[in-house]
């Protein structure tokens, strides 16, 4: 392996370290080698050991320990490694920021992935127009080969199966599983999906090590993570957060909220509702923080919702989004989503009694496990957050009056709360 | 419990045989799609409902049905 660049292990000595992933922003293949040097020599047994050591978990909101996932596919006959980029979360934007400012950076991760797993070949998928003006013309500039997919923009095209579906030329819709990605993939080939932001910090850690990986955050949680912060805060946007950081710390980073809130939704549509105030303010966001308010981290998605607007009127269009997303394939999602969409409708509206909270309870229960994906799993749980976390205001609604009547337009109706 | 009754929900059309077939342990969605009786989605199987559990994944006209052993 040849590249433009002096000896790797001396390059990287006399380098300073950047500060982390955003601050790997480069413009071309040849600044990404002034700022970092060459992907350093570690064999495939150094980087698992290297990953296992710095305690990387994946950033695609799985959470599930980097090093483990990779050693499962590790050394397997004709093994799929696929980087993700496939973002459909709305309300997340960070894996885009990430390939926009950083390209190199993630490819590196990619081809180190590929090292630890012995693949003849990486893939990644990402929507087609990041493909185009950011991922193929990085790769132009290097040696590397490595398969472009286009995976189109909808909140399950994400999903791991999904993806894979997409890597096989089929549609990107999720496909059901028998045995384990790592065991048969979804057609027999040994498969492992790794976020693009997850492959970043691979490559920052083969080159900095685990002990400064480490360094970056909290035992429990370590290393950095990139959020995605929106609805009423002064900058809405990616920002990049210490292992640890408290949802108060985040919304402080955004530049604090532009007026009063009442909630945060936290972990993305599939998430919960953390009420706002000191208590939560002081949770950080991981998955023991935020356990007392059943919501967990996801992907880094955080949308501040002021107190002005009603809870419920923009639960309801979260919850209409998603029934939309239903892939339609399986009949407990395509039926029950939008029968969820609609009593919850009828509720922020003010159209429907406390029957409508009880069908919104039981068909909760109903769809709950019961698809190729986690997408009627998702969205159960966040109906369920929202009718705990706005009780009052469900009282109130079934009163017939509402506290926080600021009535939307329609379109942040639809769609509430997107990044601007 | 002796093995897991899983549904491949993307074949799944909810035609109803399993519905026939294990009443004891299936009872009909608001659609009419198989849903487990118990307080879990999914559908654990006992010992003395294997044979029927059997005839069901054989008979399913949709092939969406599999035992898997008791995990």
């Amino acid at each position: 392996m040849s590249v433009p660049a002096p000896d790797a292990s001396a390059g990287r000595a006399s380098l300073p370290h950047v500060s982390g992933l955003l601050a790997a922003h480069t413009d071309s293949w040849r600044e990404h080698l002034d700022l970092l040097g060459p992907l350093p020599r570690l064999s495939a047994g150094q980087l698992l050991s290297v990953v296992a050591d710095a305690g990387l978990t994946g950033r695609g909101g799985g959470h599930f320990p980097t090093a483990r996932k990779l050693a499962l596919v590790a050394g397997a006959r004709n093994a799929l490694v696929v980087g993700n980029a496939a973002e459909g979360e709305p309300a997340s934007s960070k894996d885009r920021v990430l390939l926009g400012e950083a390209p190199h950076l993630v490819l590196d991760g990619l081809l180190l992935a590929q090292r630890v797993v012995g693949a003849r070949l990486a893939h990644l998928a990402a929507p087609a127009d990041l493909l185009d003006d950011v991922v193929a013309p990085a790769l132009a500039q290097r040696r590397d080969r490595v398969r472009l997919v286009a995976v189109p923009e909808g909140f399950v095209s994400g999903q791991e199966t999904a993806v894979l579906a997409a890597v096989e030329g089929r549609p990107a819709r999720p496909v059901t599983l028998i045995r384990p990605l790592a065991e048969r993939g979804i057609s027999g080939r040994p498969a492992v999906v790794l976020n693009v932001e997850t492959l970043a910090h691979l490559a920052l850690i083969a080159r900095y090590g685990a002990a400064w990986f480490r360094s970056r955050g909290v035992p429990d949680d370590p290393g950095s993570r990139l959020t995605t912060i929106s609805g009423a805060v002064r900058w809405p946007g990616v920002w990049e957060a210490r292992g640890g950081s408290t949802l108060g710390d985040l919304v402080e980073a955004a530049g604090g909220p532009t007026e009063p809130l009442q909630a945060l939704l936290v972990g993305g549509y599939h998430g919960g509702w953390v009420p706002w105030h000191q208590d939560a303010a002081d949770r950080p966001l991981t998955r023991a923080g935020l356990h007392d308010y059943s919501a967990a981290p996801g992907s880094g998605v955080v949308v501040a919702l002021p107190a002005r607007r009603c809870g419920l009127q923009a639960s309801a269009g979260v919850v209409a989004y998603l029934a939309g997303e239903s892939a339609a394939q399986c009949g407990p999602c395509r039926n029950g989503l939008p029968a969820l969409a609609g009593h919850l409708d009828a509720l922020a509206r003010g159209r429907s009694g406390a029957r409508s909270v009880q069908e919104l309870r039981r068909l909760s229960d109903v769809v709950d496990g019961r698809g190729a994906c986690r997408h009627p799993d998702g969205t159960a749980r966040f109906v369920r957050s929202t009718l705990r976390t706005f009780g009052d205001e469900v009282e109130h609604h079934l009163a017939g009056h509402c506290t926080a009547p600021d009535e939307p337009t329609d379109a942040t109706r639809r769609l509430p709360w997107l990044p601007s | 419990m002796a093995a897991e009754l899983s549904i491949d929900w993307t074949r799944c059309e909810a035609r109803g045989v399993c519905l026939e077939l294990l009443p004891e342990l299936l009872q009909p969605d608001d659609w009419g799609y198989p849903m487990s009786r118990g307080t879990e989605p999914r559908v654990a199987v006992r010992r003395a409902l294997l044979a029927d559990a059997q005839t069901a994944v054989r008979e399913c006209p949709r092939l969406a049905l599999r035992l898997t052993p008791a995990s």
